[in-house]
């Protein structure tokens, strides 16, 4: 009963999404603010109404309903509370439901902005959202019913989301549980901050196609969604870490990325989003690449749909599986539908979004963002290229084949290394005209110091070739960014008699966006770090050890102690195990990597053993695939040079992108305290 | 004495099947079974391979049972003196090339990204060709920093602002 009422909610909200749509279109053709009004109001509703629904959904997930399909899959009885709830987000219907929601809440947000300057861009955005919510909410209703619910019919128990005639409803004991893989802390963060990042990017395409049918196509449409476009960013950005993370401490393989194409998935959005942030600047300095700035949002809101629907649906396996999967050729329609049609209008409005100013140097600050947005779009297109080549190649070879990381990390490391050139040099170049001169008298010094900092590195680390140039580009974009940040610094400590920490606090504060910005440079050098020690100095052994048997790896000598078995809380067996760390016959203290099994899921976890310090990271896993008995186990030892300095500079991340992201006051309200002040002081005299 | 005659035959048939065992005891370690391979040597080649069922979960740290017998079999080969193309080579003729961890035909795959880049390459620099001198009145701050576009009205109140402060 309560799950038919889940569904009822959903198909209401469904209608009033169909409805918002209609009611801005035919409101707007006819100029009858009260339909636009009303358009606006039925967008509104959404968020009530599903979070009602979720509500309803939780209700049944907490108070284990099995007889729903979804349930019956997601939870069990032995799952912690906290579990059974983020469950909502643990399977393909539930995970459809919650990007709606989420959805539904920034469309929400977006209707109870001040509209008085921008009219006319409303009916349009709330078509573009609401088009947006009623795609994932029909495929809910439609296709991937979380309110299902199991039936016993002569046939066998099936799900249906109506009572089918001569059957009765079916109630398992128990549900099948929660991925196991699921249940670790990061990937209950994790899948919100990717949404959150997936969805937030809608309301920056909103404006986009809004300018686009408006015709206005200045940069107000940019200017309305900067900070939009940057929470959008920092959620995506904090959702990959999270899940690097998460793959780091869960998957047991010592990574935290596999260029699995479900994570590439998430990172193409990212890319182009990223694309955008530097683009964005040209339009507003310059009054350049408009149209480039369009096709760059198309692109990151189409992504951010093909993504959503990857990470879900796994139809990247096989054209077989694409073709078997309802939902697949949908999004795929969905995907070439908007494509085609933001594309026409960008081809309708093409010459009102010409430049207003031309390109002057080839080293001013445009064309370095120019050349940046290249590098950003090569990227993608080889992490597009790898995720769909399997399926081009069954489909015409008849032959499958597998794109892993070789491939990526060959195609794009040059790419890389050339975004991070253009880190290095783009901060010190002028908007407008720049020459060889005056970035090479800007440029010196920060080089000669990164060719310092290189040379010691050569001398005590490492002669590994790829590993000096990456490392003298990082050298030369922290020393670039820092110098920035003196000069800065410096002239407002001379020109506003201010010491020097008031003057560093004071420059961030006045131009959030860009020191913003270079706090954000910093975080992806110190991320850097973390990439090019793990992936160029990454060792690793395994071996079976007895008890008290010794192993040594990367400097580190690892004893075998002992190992118990024991039943852990939420229905897993734990196996652990116990081991010494020394270095340089220095007792360093004891790691304990573990088995967990899920007696529900029938499936195993491995957590590694970690003792973490910015030089390295020890790792060891408890091999879950080899015998485990009282005298011996096998264990793979990793050591992982650097790889903290990741995690560290994701954080670093997070101030960085809050201050740019930070509310300035609002232009309009400044304009009319302005106005205030005007007439008073007219007043007085 | 038949007798021993017959013991004698059997005694040379046994010393014959002894001789053969032995011979054969001491031949075939260095023919096929050499040391065994420890679990380093065996995943760096299982590393490279993935098994057609574990999608995106290369062999050296796949938990399942094929993948386990799938490590046993290079661990097999490896004792067999097979070199690491042999062993791959093997897993490509009985699974298909999917095994590999990388398309076989480089040049189609890396084609597309290359031709791509070049394009966008391309495409720029005529963009940067047809892009002409700047205009001559846009000031270009020292500090490297245009002021922002911003609304006339709104840059007037601040100006006003800026007088009564």
């Amino acid at each position: 009963m309560i799950a038919n009422f889940g569904f009822g909610i959903l198909s209401v909200t469904f209608l009033v999404t169909l409805y918002s749509v209609f009611a801005a279109i035919y409101g707007e053709n006819k100029k009858i603010p009260a339909l636009v009004e009303s358009a606006r109001r039925a967008m509104l509703l959404t968020w009530p109404l599903l979070t009602l629904t979720a509500g309803v959904l939780i209700y049944l997930l907490v108070n284990n309903h099995f007889e729903v399909q979804f349930v019956y899959e997601v939870t069990s009885r032995s799952m912690p509370t906290y579990l059974r709830v983020t469950a909502w987000w643990g399977g393909q219907a539930g995970s459809l439901l919650f990007w709606s929601w989420l959805m539904s809440a920034f469309a929400s947000l977006v209707t109870l902005r001040k509209w008085d300057r921008d009219r006319e861009f409303l009916p349009w955005v709330i078509v573009v959202a609401c088009i947006t919510m009623a795609f994932f909410i029909g495929m809910s209703v439609f296709f991937e019913n979380p309110f299902a619910q199991l039936y016993q019919t002569s046939a066998g128990v099936e799900a249906y989301t109506l009572q089918p005639a001569d059957s009765v409803l079916f109630t398992p004991q128990d549900g099948r549980g929660l991925n196991p893989l699921l249940r670790h802390p990061g990937m209950v963060i994790h899948p919100p901050m990717l949404y959150l990042g997936f969805v937030s990017f809608v309301i920056p395409f909103s404006f986009a196609i809004a300018a686009l049918i408006t015709g206005r196509t200045d940069d107000r449409w940019i200017r309305i969604t900067r900070r939009w476009t940057l929470w959008a960013w920092l959620f995506l950005t904090c959702g990959l870490v999270l899940g690097g993370r998460w793959a780091y401490d869960v998957l047991g393989w010592g990574g935290y990325w596999g260029w699995d194409p479900v994570e590439i998935a998430a990172f193409m959005p990212w890319i182009t989003g990223t694309a955008f942030l530097h683009s964005v600047m040209i339009q507003e300095k310059r009054g350049m690449l408009k149209q480039w700035n369009m096709l760059l949002i198309i692109l990151t809101y189409d992504l951010v749909i093909f993504g959503t629907f990857l990470t879900r649906s796994g139809v990247l396996s096989s054209v077989h599986a694409f073709a078997q999967s309802p939902i697949g050729p949908l999004f795929m329609g969905f995907v070439t539908v908007t494509l085609v049609t933001s594309v026409g209008l960008i081809i309708y409005r093409w010459d009102s979004l010409k430049s207003e100013t031309e390109m002057a140097s080839l080293l001013s600050r445009e064309a370095l963002f120019l050349l940046n947005n290249l590098m950003f779009i090569s990227i993608l297109v080889v992490c597009f290229w790898g995720v769909i080549f399997p399926l081009i190649s069954e489909l015409f070879t008849g032959q499958t084949v597998t794109v892993g990381p070789p491939f990526y990390e060959r195609a794009t490391g040059p790419l890389f290394a050339a975004l991070m050139l253009l880190m290095g040099i783009a901060p010190l170049s002028a908007w407008g005209h720049s020459t060889v001169n005056t970035l090479g008298r800007a440029i010196w010094k920060p080089t000669v110091g990164a060719i310092i900092v290189t040379a010691i590195i050569f001398a005590t680390y490492t002669r590994n070739v790829y590993a000096i140039i990456g490392f003298f580009l990082v050298a030369l974009v922290i020393l670039v960014t820092l110098y920035e940040y003196w000069r800065g610094a410096n002239a407002r400590q001379k020109s506003q008699d201010e010491n020097i920490i008031t003057a560093f606090w004071n420059l961030t504060g006045r131009n959030r966006r860009r020191y913003g910005g270079y706090i954000i440079h910093l975080s992806m050098m110190l991320m850097a770090i973390g990439i090019l020690g793990i992936e160029l100095f990454q060792v690793e052994t395994q071996g079976t050890l007895e008890i008290n048997q010794q192993t040594s790896v990367g400097g580190y000598d690892v004893v075998y102690q002992d190992i118990a078995r024991f039943p852990g809380p939420d229905g897993r067996e734990v196996t652990r195990a116990v081991l010494s760390v020394y270095k340089d016959n220095k007792y360093l203290g004891e790691l304990n990597p573990r088995i967990d099994y899920y007696f529900d899921a029938q499936q195993t976890m491995t957590i590694p053993g970690q003792r973490s310090t910015l030089k390295d990271d020890l790792y060891i896993l408890l091999v879950n695939w080899e015998p485990v008995s009282a005298t011996g186990a096998t264990f793979k030892i990793y050591v992982n040079p650097l790889v903290n300095w990741l995690w560290l500079g994701s954080l670093l991340f997070l101030v960085g992108i809050i201050i740019a992201a930070w509310p300035d006051q609002d232009p309009e309200r400044v304009a009319v305290r302005a106005e205030k002040h005007v007439r008073q002081a007219s007043a007085a005299d | 004495m038949d007798l021993i005659s017959k013991n004698r035959v059997l005694s040379i048939t046994q010393y014959a099947l002894l001789v053969i065992l032995l011979a054969s005891f001491f031949t075939q370690p260095v023919v096929a079974q050499g040391p065994t391979p420890t679990d380093d040597e065996v995943n760096k080649i299982a590393e490279q391979l993935y098994c057609p069922v574990c999608e995106s979960t290369p062999l050296d740290v796949c938990p399942t049972e094929a993948c386990r017998q799938w490590r046993d079999v290079i661990r097999a080969m490896l004792a067999d003196g097979k070199s690491e193309d042999e062993i791959k080579q093997h897993f490509v003729e009985q699974y298909g090339v999917r095994v590999l961890n990388e398309p076989p035909n480089r040049l189609v795959s890396y084609l597309v990204p290359v031709v791509a880049f070049l394009l966008g390459s391309f495409i720029l620099l005529r963009g940067f060709q047809a892009w002409k001198k700047p205009i001559a009145s846009e000031a270009v701050s020292s500090e490297g920093e245009a002021k922002p576009v911003q609304d006339g009205y709104i840059a007037k109140m601040e100006e006003e602002l800026k007088k009564i402060k």
